[in-house]
């Protein structure tokens, strides 16, 4: 085997400089569940290997602007021990939290699985439903660009050479707001999304739908934002009626692939009734908010 | 270039080993140190036969490089009885027979510690979602429950 560089910078602008001299096999080490299993598979045979948990901004999550801002090799299980994202989001943490194993917890990061770029990634859609941002800082400067624009196709993310995701924004949670995350997966447990659902959702003082974002994984070649569902929620009480309306669009919009773990049928299918199961468990907590 | 010279703690002694960056953590214990307790299943991070700690959380060192111990504490099955005194979990498998070929049993114990440490009483489903990262073909996981369970209550009644 080729002899594999390996650095830990200690700061961004060092990570950075690293990954723009790089050549096209320079990897980013946050949590290597994915970076390790592509290693040992051999997909991927690096020139170098950048590990950035050295770098401090990146491993935490500070309050910001009425939200958070979440390092982006922050790992599932210290993410679900932050009581006030929990509380705040607790779909996003949730989402997070069924990436993998106990084990896996401890190591996998949002950046990872927004950059590792599988349709089915089950961060995702949480955070894309909750509005969050992502900083990007590459050699030309830093910039906050929202997560449904970084995959743009299975394995590929919009990150241009020297870019790396540092952190993400999450936003403030609104008084009478809820979000909520559900998957769809044969066992309980330790499997890929068939199909994922991400709802968020605002009621005013009278119970009525403000405004909602509803955003499906594991049925595109990325995660989807359905506008046509979210319309199907707003201005409702989020009755039946308007879940029939939110599972039909569901449904509509899913262009998934047809696989050992659910055929194309199956997938849109079900699209519709996670869909309405993840938009009521968010309409409760966002009555309780 | 040049092997990586790294400097860690394992099982509370200092510890330095030099690996090559594609040496799994796993691939230096088991190699380069001779603590062949960690078990290789499908060096992919499903089977959990590989679990250790690094700085109390649980991973699995198949999924971690060898150089990123540097600095860290790791705590292997090696680390887990008291000399010739075992850890209650480790007796409680022993007298309820939650084994047969013990593959996976180094892993379960460090991960049912693990899950012990950070909560001492936990339910029958807190424990099975917790352990759902070690797989098990022999034992059918209810005599790994039960003894997980059990040691649970003694450790409340102690």
């Amino acid at each position: 085997m080729n002899t594999i560089q390996f650095e830990k910078p200690g700061t961004v602008d060092e990570a950075v400089a690293l990954l723009a001299n790089g050549d096209a096999n320079t990897r980013v080490l946050a949590g290597g569940t994915d970076l390790l299993v592509q290693l040992r598979a051999g997909m991927v045979t690096p020139s170098l290997i950048i590990d950035i948990k050295g770098i401090d901004e990146m491993r935490t999550v500070t309050e910001e602007n009425g939200g958070f801002r979440i390092g982006g090799a922050v790992s599932g299980a210290e993410l679900n021990e932050n009581d006030a994202v929990k509380s705040a989001w607790p779909g996003v943490v949730e989402a997070f939290d069924l990436i993998g194993s106990t084990q896996i917890q401890g190591r996998c990061t949002l950046a990872g699985n927004l950059c590792n770029a599988s349709p089915a990634a089950d961060s995702v859609p949480a955070m894309i439903a909750a509005g969050m941002t992502c900083k990007i800082v590459g050699p030309n400067g830093t910039r906050e660009a929202p997560v449904e624009s970084i995959a743009i196709s299975p394995g590929k993310t919009s990150l241009t050479k020297g870019e790396m995701i540092v952190s993400f924004f999450l936003p403030g949670q609104n008084a009478n707001g809820g979000d909520a995350y559900l998957r769809f997966i044969p066992r309980t447990e330790m499997d890929i999304a068939v199909v994922g659902v991400g709802i968020n959702l605002t009621l005013d003082d009278n119970g009525v739908c403000t405004a909602a974002r509803v955003v499906l994984g594991a049925v595109a070649p990325t995660a989807l934002v359905v506008a046509d569902a979210a319309n199907a929620l707003i201005g409702t009480k989020v009755d039946d009626a308007a879940m029939e309306k939110l599972a039909a669009a569901a449904s509509a919009a899913c262009n998934p692939i047809d696989d050992k773990r659910g055929t194309i049928e199956f997938r849109t299918k079900v699209a519709g009734v996670i869909a309405r199961r993840t938009a009521a468990i968010a309409l409760d907590r966002a009555r309780s908010n | 270039m040049a092997k990586h010279h790294v400097t860690t703690t394992i099982n509370g002694e200092p510890v330095e080993f030099l690996c090559e960056t594609q040496q799994t953590l796993l691939d230096v214990l088991r190699d380069e140190l001779g603590l062949t307790g960690s078990k290789e299943g499908c060096a992919s991070g499903d089977c959990g036969a590989c679990s250790v700690t690094v700085d109390g959380r649980l991973v699995c060192s198949c999924l971690v490089l060898g150089v990123e111990a540097e600095g860290q504490s790791i705590e292997t099955i090696e680390g887990m009885a008291d000399g010739e005194k075992l850890h209650p979990l480790q007796q409680r498998f022993l007298e309820e027979a939650a084994l047969q070929c013990g593959i996976c049993t180094p892993g379960v114990l460090i991960a049912a510690k693990s899950l012990l440490e950070k909560n001492p009483d936990p339910t029958e489903t807190e424990v099975r979602y917790w352990l759902a990262g070690n797989l098990c073909r022999c034992t059918g996981y209810d005599k790994i429950i039960s003894s997980v369970l059990d040691v649970a209550a003694d450790m409340k009644s102690a």
